[in-house]
């Protein structure tokens, strides 16, 4: 197995760090068409109360653009953060802990968010 | 003289650690950098308020009603304008993260990173984030 820590680790070859780098790029870009998907539909016309907001959410093609870019949310948020514990966090067994508890909150987000999705 | 090339030198830097950092003058794409790590986390950490905020807002005529009040009455031991801080916080956060993002795929596709275009791309980022956030922090604590 090559060694990825130290003065010896592999720091070239074939897809070495692509993953995470191309994953987070494309879901950014899935989060940023969604933006601007519901923008255009903020702008418009008309008063903006609970039945044009929720009436938005309420098109089954939006709910499953909302739930494809939470997903996208989620692993993206996965991706930064696990950067972040691993620059700061260098004892390996809290680095696990907060690794473990990065996922239970984003998966238990994500399960909110499907719930709130098709209650609708 | 092979004898002396071998010596460490005496001040030898250790690892750094993360307050060492704080000890550097950032240059400006240094804290667009910064700041979209912080806006991230920042996000990240409050998740569960945007989608409660969410579920509120379209589960029923009720909850939106309750959706409302969070601004107008606020929630428990929040008054209305700490939550509209928060608010306030989250949107900088996403403006400028998104910003910052759009910049990174910019120069991903473009190729474009001499020092000069990520000064300003950089300044840019920073200036239009924040003007933003006033326009739309202005519409949030009804201004306009």
């Amino acid at each position: 197995m090559s060694v990825n820590y130290g003065s010896k680790r592999t720091v070239v070859g074939a897809h070495y760090g692509l993953r995470d780098w191309l994953s987070q790029r494309v879901t950014a870009v899935l989060m940023a068409i969604f933006t601007v998907v519901l923008v255009v539909q903020l702008l418009m016309p008309g008063e903006l109360g609970y039945e044009r907001w929720a009436g938005i959410f309420a098109a089954q093609w939006m709910k499953l653009l909302t739930l494809v870019v939470f997903v996208a949310l989620a692993w993206h948020a996965w991706v930064g953060v696990r950067d972040i514990w691993m620059d700061y966090v260098k004892p390996v067994g809290l680095r696990l802990v907060l690794q473990v508890a990065t996922i239970v909150w984003l998966v238990g987000c994500t399960g909110w968010a499907v719930q709130v999705l098709w209650r609708l | 003289m092979a004898e002396m090339s071998r010596q460490r030198p005496v001040a030898r830097p250790g690892t750094m650690r993360l307050v060492d950092a704080v000890k550097y003058r950032l240059p400006v794409a240094g804290w667009v950098s910064i700041l979209h790590r912080v806006s991230g986390g920042l996000m990240f950490v409050l998740l569960p308020f945007v989608i409660w905020l969410f579920d509120l807002s379209v589960s029923s005529e009720a909850s939106y009603d309750g959706f409302t009040s969070v601004f107008a009455a606020g929630v428990g031991p929040f008054a209305p304008w700490f939550l509209k801080l928060v608010c306030l916080a989250l949107i900088w956060a996403y403006l400028h993260h998104f910003i910052a993002g759009v910049r990174h795929l910019w120069m991903d596709a473009t190729h474009s990173v001499s020092k000069s275009q990520g000064s300003f791309s950089a300044r840019l980022t920073l200036l239009v984030g924040v003007l933003l956030t006033l326009a739309l922090g202005a519409k949030l604590f009804a201004l306009y």
